[in-house]
């Protein structure tokens, strides 16, 4: 006898819970109804990742790197269920293997991205590397690639993210969420909105408590998001899809120089 | 209700006061560890018997009980041994992607961090250190050494401006009974992370952490031969140190044998790093917290029973402030609990073996007949069992023994300085050069004090800090080469050419 | 370490006074919070929990029913057992002094008031002599007085230290001042140093963390910097001075570390009610849980135990 399947309803990621759409609108993708994403909820997640921000960011960096690899763990374990959603395993086992890499990043980045500064003075003169805040993250394709590779570079660093899913294969992100929800990431670390870019895009863009905002995945008009961000100076970053790099970190990284007279 | 102006009681007797509060034993369970009678050698993955047939018995030095039969490697096992370690690397370890070695490392970490409480106790029944501290320090930094370098192994370019690392080949390592799993992680982590693959020799009194070591190797499914743990005294170090196929020696232990191996090792153009002994200036300035000095001063001398290599095993206070400073120390060492170091509560353990508590009492014996003037705390010490009561010496000379040679065991000498410059000098003047603390409130001085101490580690307001991102490792006769942090890959990399 | 004089004015010296290393004291604390108190050792600590506690009420809502139902619970914890011994003291707003006073007549349980404007202690000078006055009067033994923190944090402490004396001076010989230094607004462990020595200087009998009516109450650091005074203060001069440890102190574990830390750093001498206090209210039934948890081996329902 067959057997009638229980359909999940794929809501949006905000403060670690998983509400609807606040506008009670969805669009039709992937065959789901998803969460169409409103400026509203944008202004939750925003205000949920700038809440989440201290904790975060005063965490170890270990804690922060075992988590990013917990968030691999609960990935792997999840395999299959990511995979029916984005390209197939190939692009499952390169995100799992991007974030882990990513998660090694943690308690090192200070060693190579920060310096002590000989400066001609009795003076002690060091730079340490400090996340920027709240980071807004539009996802390139390929849908889980391009967003593991987009947000463990922000995340790792100590900033939080509010995370714009791809418009047209939005699922996955909403099932990584499931796996941010249960990898001890503090709530509000990471939110996720699906929707529509045109919507979504100018509302983070032109957010005052948005910091650093990536386009490496805007389509359209991204000379516009540009000069929304330019009025509370956002960082804007364009990565890659597919790419590692700590440089990628460090363009959502503030530095911080410190003097201390050295003298008896 | 009216109110009464009646007169308030006076303040009856006092109230009693109790005449003692014992703390229940609270000892954790040995039931976790499953100890085998006897263990053999770990080569290629599995356990086999020493080709030597010779063996010895290792014990818990709290109860003077043997806990299992070792085997003692000796110059054909060595040998069996550094094969195995080559042909790994060679057909399994160099081959593989770094960011696969990187997720073996991942896994030895998790495992560790699973296993934290079977290993912590198995730390304390054999090397005698307390529960408390195998618990809350020794376990944790083990795992956490493990995750550092797994984060390296994919990333080495990014260590070394413009070289692209490679690894040297097979690493002998030997390593001390003071931190025997911390040490371990210390030398495997970054070899392995570097890509290559090792020939371990844990000390004589504390082999059975890096035996049980080997089932966490076999649980993260690490490729045979990678990881090849080789039991034995003095000789089988020996055996190791002088194997031709050995690319790279790294040792932990004791200066005389350190200079040992250096003359060993002279002419034949192996790479070798050496953490040797210290007798580490512990200084306290007259603005310093007190308080929390004091609390730095017991932790820099009493912890592990002051077997360790940084030990603050030399107090400098201020003269101005030295009563205060002794007052608080003794009444602090008051109230260290020595004793049981499975025991939840217990401050100080056993000392590791026989021959270092002798040595212990040799050198104390010295202080007291070179005139300086000791202290011990009552202690009820158990029967059976190696123990030595918290001891601190005033009134010590520069040149007592006491002041100048490397006690390993909880014996502070205190000395006085006068001015920074005094300090400084009486800091410097040592052979060893390992670690130094600094105490005091002015921010200037903590760094001009920093720059002039000649110590690989200076500690300011803190002490016995170690994280597996900050580098440790000696000046002068303390040895050469940093542990930790991304200098800590360079000992286990080549690096010519770009 | 305590500075030769404590004469006026202060203020030139107060600032430079006994600094303390947040970092160190907070690992000391914490190190001191593993101490694993088992069986018999634990019942003596829980024990002593009770007989140190003040059981406190102070809430615009309280009436005299309250109140009495409060002594009632001091006086008897846990009626199905007489082993077990009385609280400290109750402690309460000045409106209900009388009723306490008369509803522990009798016993060895103590009345300890608020006073001096609790708890804020934005009032004039006169205002809180007066209320002070008002509380002995109707028959307090202990008074809890606030220290002014607006003075303090202003640095007027010449201004705290003599608000502190003339209510000290009312007390004298008729009931044992407290001061509530409300660490919780000082911001620094150097602050909560220098406060404690301040309010020693003026006369304090106890020195308190906590009015219990911020989120941020005693701590466990808190109380260790505040024990540490009192140290150098008895080591210095002779002189002795209690420690109340309140506000957010609600399961036997954390009273069990609170008094561990009394053990370890002063010694057994203050572990009694003459000079050391728990304030809490809701920790006696934790306490009381954990007794016959101890005694049966079976781990409480709440239903079990009166609420009061």
């Amino acid at each position: 006898m067959s057997r009638l399947p229980v359909h999940k309803t794929y809501k949006l990621f905000i403060g670690g819970a998983f509400p609807r759409s606040e506008s009670g609108r969805t669009y039709e993708a992937e065959g789901a109804n998803v969460a169409r994403g409103s400026r509203k909820d944008v202004r939750d997640a925003v205000r949920n990742a700038r809440q989440a921000g201290a904790a975060w960011s005063g965490m170890t960096a270990y804690n922060r790197g075992q988590v990013l690899y917990r968030v691999a763990e609960m990935m792997e374990a999840r395999e299959a269920e990511l995979a029916a959603l984005c390209g197939g395993v190939d692009e499952v086992a390169s995100g799992i293997d991007r974030v882990v890499w990513y998660a090694g990043w943690a308690d090192k980045l200070a060693q190579v991205i920060g310096s002590a500064n000989p400066v001609a003075g009795p003076y002690f003169n060091f730079t340490v590397p400090e996340p920027t805040g709240v980071t807004g993250i539009l996802v390139p394709e390929p849908p889980l690639l391009g967003l593991v590779s987009r947000l463990a570079p922000v995340i790792v660093g100590g900033n939080t993210a509010v995370v714009v899913a791809s418009e047209a294969h939005p699922l996955v992100a909403i099932e990584l969420a499931e796996c941010l929800a249960t990898a001890d990431v503090p709530p509000g670390v990471v939110n996720i909105i699906t929707g529509l870019r045109r919507e979504l895009g100018p509302a983070l863009a032109s957010h005052m408590d948005v910091l650093a905002l990536d386009l490496t995945g805007a389509d359209g008009d991204v000379a516009e998001l540009e000069r929304l961000g330019a009025e509370n100076v956002k960082r804007i970053v364009r990565g890659r899809a597919d790419s590692q790099s700590p440089y990628d970190i460090a363009a959502f990284l503030e530095l911080k120089t410190v003097w201390h007279p050295i003298g008896m | 209700m009216t109110k009464d102006k009646r007169e308030v009681a006076r303040r009856p007797e006092t109230a009693a006061i109790p005449t003692d509060w014992e703390y229940s034993p609270a000892p954790e369970s040995r039931e976790l560890v499953h100890l085998q009678d006897r263990y053999g050698l770990f080569i290629g993955g599995q356990f086999v018997e020493p080709l030597s047939n010779e063996r010895y018995t290792t014990i818990d030095p709290a109860r003077e009980e043997p806990l299992a039969e070792i085997a003692q490697a000796g110059k054909a096992d060595v040998d069996h041994a550094v094969k195995a370690a080559r042909d790994a690397y060679a057909e399994r370890w160099s081959v593989i992607r770094p960011s696969e070695r990187a997720k073996y490392l991942f896994r030895i970490a998790r495992i560790l961090q699973e296993r934290s409480r079977e290993f912590a106790v198995l730390e304390s029944m054999n090397g005698g250190k307390p529960i408390r501290e195998s618990r809350d320090v020794d376990l944790p930094l083990a795992a956490a050494h493990f995750f550092y370098y797994a984060g390296w192994a994919d990333k080495l370019e990014y260590a070394f401006p413009n070289r692209t690392p490679r690894p040297l080949g097979v690493a002998g390592q030997i390593i001390p009974w003071n931190f025997p799993l911390l040490m371990l992680a210390w030398k495997i982590a970054p070899a392995l992370a570097a890509g290559n693959t090792v020939v371990l020799k844990p000390a004589e009194t504390t082999p059975l952490s890096a035996l049980l070591f080997c089932d966490v190797i076999r649980q993260a499914e690490l490729p045979p031969g990678v990881v090849n743990i080789v039991t034995g005294d003095g000789r089988t170090g020996a055996e190791l140190v002088s194997h031709p196929d050995v690319n790279k020696i790294a040792f932990t232990g004791s200066t005389e044998v350190g200079k040992a191996i250096q003359k060993t090792l002279a002419g034949t153009g192996k790479r070798l790093t050496l953490e040797l002994g210290g007798k580490a200036a512990n200084i306290i300035f007259d603005d310093a917290p007190l308080d929390q000095a004091v609390e730095g001063i017991v932790n820099g001398i009493y912890f592990n029973q002051g077997h360790v290599c940084c030990a603050g095993s030399r107090l400098l206070v201020e003269e101005s402030i030295y009563e205060t400073v002794v007052s608080k120390l003794k009444r602090r060492m008051r109230t260290l609990r020595v004793g049981d170091p499975l025991d939840k509560n217990t401050d100080v353990g056993a000392i590791n073996s026989k021959q270092q508590l002798d040595k212990i009492g040799a050198l104390v014996q010295a202080g007291i007949d070179e005139g300086a003037e000791i202290y011990q705390p009552p202690c009820k010490l158990p029967e059976r069992g190696y123990w030595f009561a918290p001891t601190v010496f005033t009134n010590v000379a520069q040149s007592y023994r006491i002041a100048q040679e490397e006690i390993f065991g909880p014996v502070l000498s205190v000395l006085t300085f006068r001015t920074p410059d005094e300090a400084i000098e009486k800091a410097n003047n040592t052979p060893y050069g390992l670690s130094a603390g600094v105490w005091t409130e002015k921010g200037s001085r903590i760094l001009a004090m920093a720059q002039r101490l000649k110590a690989g580690v200076v500690w300011a307001n803190t002490y016995n800090r170690f994280d597996p991102a900050s580098p440790f490792g000696g000046y002068k006769e303390s040895g050469f080469g940093r542990e930790g942090g991304r200098h800590g890959l360079e000992p286990y990399v080549a690096l010519d050419g770009a | 370490m305590l500075p030769g004089g404590f004469e006026l004015p202060l203020e030139p010296r107060l600032p430079r006074l006994g600094s303390v290393d947040a970092v160190a004291l907070e690992e000391r604390a914490a190190s001191l919070a593993t101490r694993s108190i088992k069986r018999d050792s634990k019942l003596f600590a829980l024990d002593l929990a009770i007989r140190v506690m003040d059981l406190t009420t102070l809430e615009g809502a309280d009436t005299a029913g309250k109140v009495a139902a409060l002594a009632s619970k001091g006086i008897h914890p846990d009626p199905s057992d007489p082993n077990i011994p009385s609280v400290a003291a109750i402690c309460v707003y000045p409106n209900q002094v009388s009723v306490a006073v008369a509803r522990t007549k009798g016993t060895n349980v103590k009345v300890a008031s608020v006073a001096t404007a609790f708890p804020s202690g934005q009032s004039s000078l006169e205002v809180k002599l007066l209320e002070t006055r008002e509380v002995i009067e109707a028959g307090a033994h202990e008074v809890d007085m606030v220290m002014s923190r607006g003075a303090f944090l202003s640095g007027r402490y010449a201004e705290v230290y003599d608000e502190i004396v003339r209510v000290k001076e009312v007390c004298a010989g008729r009931a044992h001042l407290k001061v509530i230094l409300e660490t919780g607004e000082l911001g620094t462990y150097d602050n909560v140093r220098r406060a404690s020595l301040l309010a020693i200087a003026g006369g304090a009998d106890f020195i308190k963390t906590s009015t219990g009516k911020l989120p941020s109450s005693a701590t466990l650091p808190v109380q260790l910097c505040m024990l540490e005074v009192i140290r150098d203060v008895h080591e210095e001069t002779g002189r002795v001075v209690g420690m109340k440890a309140a506000g957010g102190i609600r399961q036997s574990k954390q009273a069990v570390q609170y008094l561990v830390q009394v053990h370890e750093t002063l010694g057994l001498a203050w572990l009694t009610p003459d000079r050391y206090r728990l304030g809490a209210s809701t920790l006696l039934n934790d306490v009381l849980m954990q007794i016959r948890k101890e005694r049966t081996g079976r781990y409480q329902n709440p239903d079990y135990f009166t609420v009061d």
